[in-house]
């Protein structure tokens, strides 16, 4: 991790055809090679946060630098400071349905190079690096609609992949996904940040958080941003997640037939050690 | 909440007892819910299944090229053709070359016909009655069908039939990334295939999300509903749709952006067809029946 600012938002408001508010006076600042969780729940203003971050909405009042940049509709008139900037920063949309349009999955991975204007063998070495990396080989001639939820997340990784971004926007990337497909895509976003990329994760998945974040932004559901801190410190204010709508009250009853309610905790940490690396 | 966990759940038993015996043929759905869930089913099953496309058939082993330029000639010699007995013999031939694909013909032929009504029955029918010419059948309400307008209405369902019957043979029997390659290496405009590529895939997705509503409504319908009921459900159902298709449009674009997009899409090339013997044979033979047709039909 070093010390450059990637993004940074000052009193940055959203609303939505000027009406509808997604959100509020939000400030934050993230540095190159930093892993960051945006918590909040549905309609709290993530989404519209990454898209901000993307250079696809853009504020409605407040500024959003990148590298330093302001990010503006002219900005983007320009092709030159367009493809550097979509060359950088690649996201990974929630509905993977929106994310892949094209007929077969070579194709939809080859999109974003070809976009780009890479020549065609830097666009094949890229698209079977990221077939690859993302283990779907045997997917490459598929129509991508007729995939199962953890085939088109790979997919939809891999659209993002052959961009090499150095930021990574990951929007809800676990929902509809079965424990092990969650599992592995945790690890690719560790793997991500190891590899020296700044990853900003959108969830409200608590499970997740601490295995994928340095640092938390809290959004409450009036769009603001209520808190920051280490994954450690945001999950344990339970007080926090429950007025955020994050946490809720857990209710089951004993062997004794006596209900029981207490907080819904999430482990912070695994609490074993292990013996063996994990796998590559 | 505590009445909840402590209720029993009913037994098999109870349920089953519960229930009135169903009676054979007494059907709940409405006409236009059932031509509805009829019109998506075929849909899905026409556009969107490749099982055909990979069973071994004639045409499945012909070049994805061939196909469509043979297509593109055997529709404009259908155009062109002013012999009912010639674009006859072209659709007699459409159902031979299904037979030989491994396409069961009585499916192939309801497939098309199932659509004509809708598209071009509504247009031949008053044909059959405001074309000038001689009386042919004198109906009530003075209604008088003509021996020109059945003509008229016969061509145009002949034509409609016979054409949209080879578009369907090459949809069958080719897998749509195919003819979307095809169309590539054919100088068809980036832009266009991109569109078609899309626009083939959306449906897929609008099409289950309607098929969703029909089903999730089905199990919340008790009763008989009338028409003017389902009349208001299709429209509510073609709103919500039309809603979707918008968002998802948006949303798409948006997604196609953040990747590069510029508004000129650059696609890939990667079709790696060949040119075997039998595609040849196949060239010559739609050659000759072309420019017979076009012939015999003038």
């Amino acid at each position: 991790m070093n010390n450059e600012t990637i993004f940074d938002l000052q009193d940055v408001s959203f609303a939505y055809e000027g009406k509808q508010t997604a959100l509020e006076h939000v400030s934050l600042s993230i540095n190159a090679g930093e892993r960051i969780v945006v918590l909040g729940s549905n309609g709290s203003g993530k989404s519209t946060l990454l898209k901000l971050l993307d250079g696809l909405y853009f504020a409605t009042v407040g500024v959003v630098n990148a590298y330093g940049q302001p990010l503006t509709e002219v900005a983007f008139d320009d092709d030159a400071f367009n493809f550097a900037f979509r060359r950088k920063v690649g996201l990974v949309f929630q509905d993977t349905d929106v994310q892949l349009f094209s007929p077969s999955v070579w194709e939809e991975v080859a999109f974003a190079p070809m976009q780009m204007g890479l020549g065609k063998a830097e666009v094949n070495a890229r698209v079977d690096s990221a077939l690859h990396a993302l283990r779907i080989e045997k997917l490459r001639d598929r129509a991508p609609h007729r995939l199962s939820g953890g085939e088109k997340r790979r997919v939809a990784l891999a659209s993002v992949l052959t961009l090499q971004p150095d930021v990574w926007l990951l929007d809800e990337p676990t929902t509809g996904l079965d424990p092990r497909s969650q599992s592995w895509l945790v690890n690719f976003i560790v793997d991500q940040g190891r590899a020296g990329h700044t990853v900003i994760t959108a969830t409200h998945d608590l499970s997740i958080v601490d295995a994928i974040a340095d640092r938390v932004y809290v959004f409450d559901e009036a769009h603001h941003v209520v808190a920051q801190g280490t994954p450690h410190a945001i999950l344990s204010n339970n007080e926090l997640l429950l007025a955020c709508n994050l946490s809720h009250d857990h209710v089951h009853r004993h062997d004794d037939g006596n209900e029981h309610m207490h907080p819904h905790v999430h482990p912070l940490a695994h609490t074993h050690t292990h013996a063996l690396k994990r796998e590559a | 909440m505590s009445e909840n966990l402590t209720a029993s759940s009913p037994s098999a038993g109870s349920m089953q007892a519960g229930l009135p015996a169903p009676v054979a043929g007494r059907r709940r759905n409405g006409v236009i819910e059932r031509t509805l869930a009829e019109l998506s089913h075929a849909m899905e099953h026409s556009l969107f299944s490749e099982d055909i496309a990979r069973k071994p058939g004639l045409l499945q082993s012909l070049d994805p090229r061939v196909k469509l330029l043979s297509m593109l000639a055997l529709l404009i010699a259908v155009g062109l053709s002013r012999s009912l007995l010639v674009i006859a013999g072209l659709y007699v031939i459409t159902l031979v070359l299904a037979w030989r694909s491994a396409i069961p013909v009585g499916f192939f032929i309801k497939r098309v016909w199932l659509f004509l009504p809708f598209f071009t029955g509504v247009i031949a029918l008053p044909a059959l009655f405001l074309t000038p010419g001689p009386a042919l059948l004198q109906l009530p309400l003075d209604l008088v069908v003509t021996r020109t307008g059945l003509m008229t209405a016969l061509f145009l369902l002949l034509r409609v039939s016979t054409s949209v019957s080879m578009a369907a043979l090459l949809t069958f029997t080719t897998p749509w990334i195919d003819v979307l390659k095809a169309l590539g290496v054919l100088r068809m405009p980036e832009a266009v295939i991109l569109i078609f590529g899309m626009t083939y895939r959306y449906i897929y997705l609008l099409l289950n999300t309607a098929n969703d509503m029909f089903l999730s409504r089905k199990s919340r319908v008790v009763g008989r509903t009338t028409g003017a009921d389902q009349r208001r459900m299709m429209g509510a159902s073609a709103g919500v749709l039309l809603g979707k298709s918008m968002r998802l449009s948006s949303e798409v674009y948006l997604a196609m952006q953040s990747r590069g997009f510029r508004g000129h899409a650059r696609m890939p090339g990667t079709a790696s067809f060949s040119i075997r013997a039998r595609d040849w044979v196949a060239v010559i033979v739609v050659a000759i029946v072309t420019v017979g047709a076009i012939w015999l039909g003038q």
